[in-house]
């Protein structure tokens, strides 16, 4: 599958017809058949509700997910190194230097028994092999790029004697410590008042230009995936639906899934009148779905809907959506222009 | 608005937050809050975490005693003139943890037809309005009714938390953070349920949230709450159009944009939201106001009227009525 080759530079991140299921009963297929390439320097908003699989993706980047239950096929890729193979020292180097991950929850990133000072050294010395008092030095110095005031005295706190945003800024600047070129950013304002969860997003916004990164940033916020990224994926029951440009998905969106979600996030509502809200709830992922997971949901299914491969309707330059309807509808128009 | 269904007159509640004697810390949570609820109109209730609002409904429903201040209900003093169970059906509350709410071993309709045989129904009766209601919140009863709270999905169990509380034929429901744990396009859902409900049954609505987008679309007025106090309360449109509090003017500014041309370019509030331990003199906001002059620091803003019913509580309300 070749939906983005818009990019003409190498991807930093590429991933190939990616399916992640977990063993059990019954089985949960939380990702399918999942494309998409990432530039460097750029910033990829996956938007999509609970269960849809963003956690899921990101954790696959940095092979967090458990081995055992887990299977994984198709092809990851980053900075030109296959992910999926990694091992050992390789995968050490990986994780946190290549490419490191924040998350909802800075409890999942910091130790509560040691100070932020000694989990950014410790994560350096790992990394980088410096000494003692440069690392402590890169520490002191992340914690003023994360805008952390008085970030000296704040070298020696625990995390519990820091405020929400406070160790937000933490954990995204023990993320950084090593510079990584990707950064996997899991709802991390999720759980913050929106005062405080704009502040985090403008950082990471001036951080991402400053250090040239690319970025992943999964979250179930429309307002904030416009926010923070240059691009956007619609994720529902573990596929991508649509991706496009921020713009182009938010003003013409194609996916019947797509629209009702922007309704539901009340994009152009009058105050007071019914939503255009979509009915039913979001599938089990016990069995991989023939043909639309969304079909049992959407006012447009028909019966090829029901049929796997769905037709790609492609608007050019990586902006594409799966389905039947959007296919018809954009083959209409232009039969009509003609 | 003399007719007001429900109303809150200066309540107050602290709670003890540690340490004795001097020492001992008070959480200011509610200080000084009153309001009146029209009958038919929804009142939207925002403001940053730890700002008071939960505490304020918990005080409204009467699930907490105020230290002082009192609620009315058609105007009767709910306790001395109103008695409790009497309140209690005109009055009901959902929550956002929809699975707390309800009793594990019931079956959905035992859970909704519960109310209605507390208060004298038939069993017989109780349970064929709990059919009804079900049904009415978009569940069948066939499919629904014999199932278990761990057997539905948290939209479906907010759905069977209505349909509780409208079992007791309520006049007005606080909602605390109802929809705020359920997927967008859920969410949306039960929205329209709430609007259709409360155009249907004439429903009186206080909406909390944190959700600026929800509480402009549902509400008809919108009440602002800062460290336990009310900095603002108006009409919808012109408080989110014409905010008359700088703290309602940051609230809005940090929305998310929605809008790809128009990205936030600043945090209008540095920090977290202060602790409402000890909160600070004056105008409590002043720590963080952007605007603050010459009397924030030291002088409590009154509640300044200024515009149909809308109130805002700060200084710079009065410089501008005298330059007027
Ligand atoms: N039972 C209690 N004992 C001590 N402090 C309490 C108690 N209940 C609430 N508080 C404190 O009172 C303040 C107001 O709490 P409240 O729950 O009303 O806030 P809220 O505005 O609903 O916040 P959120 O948006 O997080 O739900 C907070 O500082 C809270 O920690
Ligand atoms: N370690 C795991 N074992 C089994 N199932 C899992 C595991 N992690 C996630 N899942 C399931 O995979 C699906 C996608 O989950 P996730 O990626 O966390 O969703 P989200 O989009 O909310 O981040 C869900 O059905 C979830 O329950
Ligand atoms: S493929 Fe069919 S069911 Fe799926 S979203 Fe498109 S029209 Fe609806
Ligand atoms: S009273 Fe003063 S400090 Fe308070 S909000 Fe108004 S200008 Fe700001
Ligand atoms: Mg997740
Ligand atoms: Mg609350």
């Amino acid at each position: 599958m070749t939906q983005d080759t818009v990019h003409s530079v190498t991807p930093l991140v590429r991933v190939e017809d990616l399916s992640v299921r977990f063993a059990g009963t019954p089985p949960v297929h939380a990702v399918n058949n999942v494309s998409f390439e990432l530039a460097p320097g750029e910033v990829l908003g996956i938007l999509g509700e609970s269960g849809s699989g963003k956690s899921v993706t990101l954790k696959t980047l940095l092979r967090l997910l458990p081995e055992r239950k887990t299977t994984i096929t198709g092809k990851v890729e980053v900075d030109g190194q296959d992910v999926l193979a990694l091992e050992g020292r390789a995968l050490a180097d990986h994780r946190g230097g290549v490419a490191s991950m924040i998350f909802q929850d800075p409890a999942l990133a910091l130790d509560p028994v040691y100070t932020i000072g000694q989990q950014i050294a410790e994560t350096v010395i790992r990394h980088e092999g410096v000494s003692k008092s440069d690392a402590m030095a890169r520490a002191l110095e992340m914690l003023d790029v994360v805008r952390i005031p008085s970030a000296k005295r704040r070298l020696d706190n625990y995390p519990h004697e820091m405020s929400g945003g406070m160790r937000q800024r933490a954990m995204i600047a023990l993320a950084l410590a090593c510079r990584p070129k990707l950064l996997l950013a899991d709802e991390p304002t999720t759980a913050l008042d929106a005062t405080v969860q704009i502040q985090i997003l403008l950082l990471l916004r001036d951080l991402q230009k400053e250090l040239g990164m690319g970025v992943i940033f999964v979250t179930h916020d429309i307002g904030v995936a416009v926010e923070v990224s240059d691009r956007l994926a619609v994720m529902y029951a573990g596929s991508f639906v649509e991706t496009g440009s921020v713009k182009d998905v938010i003003r013409d969106a194609r996916h019947p899934y797509s629209k009702g979600l922007l309704a539901a996030n009340l994009v152009g509502a009058v105050p007071g009148t019914r939503l255009d809200a979509v009915p039913g709830a979001p599938p089990a992922l016990n069995a991989l779905p023939e043909g639309c997971s969304f079909a049992p949901r959407c006012a447009h299914a028909e019966t090829a809907c029901g049929i796997s491969p769905l037709p790609l309707w492609s608007g050019g330059g990586g902006r594409w959506a799966r389905c039947v309807h959007a296919s018809r509808s954009a083959a209409s128009a232009a039969g009509a222009n003609t | 608005m003399s007719t007001s269904i429900l109303s809150a007159h200066n309540l107050v509640k602290h709670f003890n937050a540690g340490g004795f004697g001097a020492a001992r810390k008070v959480v200011r949570a509610v200080d000084d809050v009153s309001f009146e609820l029209a009958p038919g109109e929804t009142l939207g209730v925002v403001g940053e975490s730890g700002c008071g609002k939960s505490t304020t409904a918990r005080l409204l429903v009467q699930l907490l005693t105020p230290d002082s201040g009192s609620v009315r209900y058609e105007g009767k003093v709910v306790g001395p003139e109103l008695p409790l169970k009497a309140f209690r059906s005109k009055v009901q509350m959902v929550f956002q943890d929809s699975f707390a709410s309800l009793n594990p071993r019931m079956t959905m309709i035992d859970a909704v037809a519960f109310g209605p045989t507390v208060h004298g129904m038939s069993q017989a009766d109780a349970t064929r309005k709990a059919q009804d209601l079900l049904d009415r919140v978009g569940l069948d009863p066939s499919r629904f009714g014999g199932r278990y709270a761990h057997e539905l999905s948290g939209g479906q169990r907010q759905r069977v938390n209505i349909a509780r509380a409208l079992a007791f034929d309520p006049q007005v429901i606080v909602l605390d953070e109802a929809v705020s744990a359920l997927d967008k396009s859920v969410e949306a859902q039960v929205l329209n349920l709430l609007m259709d409900l409360r155009r249907e049954r004439g429903l009186t609505y206080v909406f909390i949230s944190h959700d600026l987008n929800v509480v402009r679309h549902i509400s008809d007025r919108v009440m602002v709450m800062y460290l336990g106090e009310v900095a603002e309360i108006g009409p919808a449109e012109s408080l989110y159009s014409a905010p008359r509090h700088p703290y309602t003017e940051a609230l809005l500014a940090a929305m998310p944009s929605l809008d790809p041309d128009r990205r936030t370019m600043e945090a209008p509030l540095a920090g977290d939201p202060p602790n409402p331990i000890d909160p600070p003199p004056g105008c409590r906001f002043h720590t963080r106001c952007a605007r603050a002059f010459g009397p924030c620091s030291a002088q409590v803003p009154t509640a300044f009227t200024v515009g149909k019913n809308h109130v805002a509580a700060c200084h710079l309300n009065s410089v501008k009525e005298q330059v007027a």
